[in-house]
Formats: structure tokens, C-alpha cells, sequence
């Protein structure tokens, strides 16, 4: 195979930051405490442990919903307006974190949840709060294709790209705008996942 | 092609076929599917509507699948790196998924199908995500 990197460098101007040796698309001293999570997500889902449950769920939403709406509605418009070399160099610190973050928040939140719901009967087509949590499933399914589909596969491409030795600044340009509006819509969404919890929570 | 005409177009310009689109439908399918078996936890839910998705998903995916196999002058050792350690993380995630039904009783023809939306699910997102790097890793003009 070609080197592809080096057929594509020079198109268009670079886009400055970090030395791409220094950026790791997952940064590796996470990993572990990703792992330490998820076993103890899964310790509480098998054990029934009804606290675990309960702080998987509330910590992890709680972070999730908040650093969404962050993210998408505080961060992105400012991203939006910075240069494309001070875009590139928050990204290469910001993205790799996000990478690791994310998913394991949201997997905690969900499972947790879907295991707080069933044992609290709340899915039971008899109870008030059933019409809600399909709702919710169906805000978190739209939430989940976004995230899945357009903005972590455009989060992960674009620190791959910047760990080329010369960066295409008009990829990241592109990928980054993805980003930022992708999160600026879950960022909204997550507004009604706030409603819904809080229906839930008093009915 | 020679390099030089190889770089006379940006990267971002080169024309791919859908395969980031018809993947992120298939992911869509299998996320509805799941939502639908979900919303009738813990009773037994009815399969119709589910296993039609489910097929219909696997389709979006295989000719995602064929379409990405005829690519010329694509990145496939960066989408195969990137596919492999994305498989990895949302192999864990969806087998977390599977245990959380398998732990809630799921058993007979709703576990199989649910663990067949997991299976899609499992490598639609890896697909996605290798396919958008290794499309900016590519020349900026196929050899066909």
C-alpha cells in the first residue's frame, strides 16, 4: 500500500498543534479505569445490588447529560469561531478523552438504568412510568445513532488525522463542524431526557 | 494513476459510495429493534416487527459490507487497524447488553434475536468508524 498520508499532505495547508507523535487517539492510562467501571457496572447488574444500580445510574447520567450539554451548547459555538490551528490543538487534547469517556458513561447510565427500571416494576405496562421510559428509550435510541453514526466516528478520524505528519487542516475543518453540530443536537436532546428523569422520579 | 494526478484533488472531495449512510440506517434498524424488545421487558415481546427490522438491518450492512469491498485505492491497512480495536470496545459493549437480558430471564427466540441485533450492532459501529478514518486516509481519486 501507499503511504497515503504523505500522497494527501499536500493539498492543503497543515493545521498546527501538538507534535502528532504525542497524540493518542485512546489514551491507554484510562483504559483501566474504563475496565474498573464496567466490571463493577456488571457486579452490580449481577448481584442485584440495588445502591450500585442507583449510583451507576445517577452518577453516569448525571455526567453524561451534563458534559452533553456542555459540550454541545457551551464548547461548540466557541469551537466554532476559533481558527482552524486553535481548533486543531484543543482537539488533539480534548478528543482523546472524549473517546473513552463517553461510551463507558453512557454504558453505565443505560445498563444501570435498565436494571433500576425493571426492578423498581417500572416497566410494567400498569405503571404510570412506563409511557415515559419507552419515551426515554426512544430519545436515547435517536441520541445513540448520532453518537454512534456521525460523532464519534468523526471524533476518532479527526485525531487520526492529526497524528499525520502533515495534517489535512481542510479534513479537520470538516470533521470538526460534524462534531460540533452533532454534539450541539444530542446536547438538546439531552433537555428531554431531563424532563422525562424528572417525570419518572415524581409520579 | 500517477501520484501527481493522484493529489490534484483534495481528499475530502474524492466520491465514495454510501457506505458510511446505509450502515448508520442498519445501525438505526437495530436500535429500534432493540427498543422495541426492550419496551415489552420483562413479558415475552412479539417478534414480527423486531425480526423484520433485524433482516432488513443485515442487508444495509452486507451491501455495505460489498460496496466497501470494491473500493480501489482505499486505506484498508488504517480501516483494518481501526476496525479491529473498535470491534474490540463494542464487542464488550454489546456482550454487556446480551448479559443484562441473559441476567433478566431473556431466553428462547427473543434471546436469539436480540443477540442477532447485538451481532449487527457489534459491527456496525467499527464499520462506521474505520470506514470515516480510512476515507480521509485514501488517495483523492479511485484507480476505477
Amino acid at each position: 500500500m501507499t503511504d497515503t498520508g504523505r500522497v494527501q499532505a499536500g493539498n492543503v495547508a497543515a493545521a498546527p498543534g501538538p507534535p502528532p507523535s504525542q497524540i493518542q487517539v485512546v489514551p491507554l492510562k484510562g483504559l483501566p479505569i474504563v475496565a474498573a467501571v464496567v466490571v463493577f457496572v456488571i457486579v452490580s447488574i449481577a448481584g442485584n445490588w440495588l445502591w450500585a444500580l442507583t449510583f451507576c445510574h445517577v452518577v453516569g447520567g448525571a455526567l453524561w447529560t451534563a458534559i452533553d450539554l456542555f459540550v454541545g451548547l457551551i464548547i461548540g459555538p466557541i469551537l466554532g469561531r476559533l481558527s482552524i490551528a486553535a481548533r486543531a490543538e484543543f482537539a488533539a487534547r480534548f478528543m482523546p478523552k472524549m473517546v473513552l469517556l463517553m461510551p463507558t458513561l453512557v454504558l453505565m447510565t443505560l445498563a444501570a438504568g435498565f436494571q433500576l427500571a425493571l426492578k423498581e416494576g417500572n416497566l410494567a405496562p400498569s405503571n404510570p412510568n412506563h409511557a415515559w421510559l419507552i419515551v426515554s428509550y426512544c430519545v436515547v435510541g435517536v441520541m445513540a445513532v448520532i453518537a454512534l453514526g456521525v460523532l464519534e466516528p468523526a471524533n476518532i478520524a479527526v485525531l487520526v488525522e492529526m497524528r499525520k505528519s502533515r495534517p489535512d487542516g481542510a479534513v479537520i475543518a470538516l470533521l470538526m463542524r460534524r462534531f460540533l453540530y452533532t454534539a450541539g443536537i444530542t446536547g438538546l436532546m439531552q433537555v428531554a431526557t431531563f424532563i422525562i428523569m424528572t417525570r419518572v422520579a415524581t409520579q | 494513476m500517477s501520484s501527481e494526478l493522484a493529489t490534484a484533488a483534495p481528499t475530502i472531495q474524492r466520491r465514495f459510495p454510501p457506505v458510511a449512510e446505509l450502515t448508520i440506517c442498519s445501525l438505526a434498524l437495530v436500535v429500534i429493534g432493540g427498543i422495541l424488545l426492550a419496551s415489552y421487558a420483562p413479558r415475552r415481546p412479539p417478534l414480527g416487527v423486531p425480526t423484520a427490522l433485524a433482516v432488513i438491518s443485515a442487508a444495509l450492512l452486507l451491501t455495505s459490507a460489498y460496496l466497501l469491498s470494491r473500493l480501489q485505492m482505499f486505506a484498508w491497512e488504517r480501516f483494518l487497524l481501526v476496525f479491529r480495536w473498535a470491534l474490540l470496545a463494542y464487542v464488550i459493549s454489546a456482550g454487556m447488553i446480551g448479559f443484562a437480558f441473559i441476567h433478566d430471564h431473556t431466553r428462547g427466540a427473543p434471546l436469539v434475536l436480540l443477540l442477532v441485533m447485538l451481532v449487527i450492532f457489534a459491527l456496525d459501529v467499527p464499520l462506521i468508524i474505520a470506514f470515516t478514518v480510512a476515507r480521509y486516509s485514501s488517495p483523492p481519486h479511485s484507480a476505477s
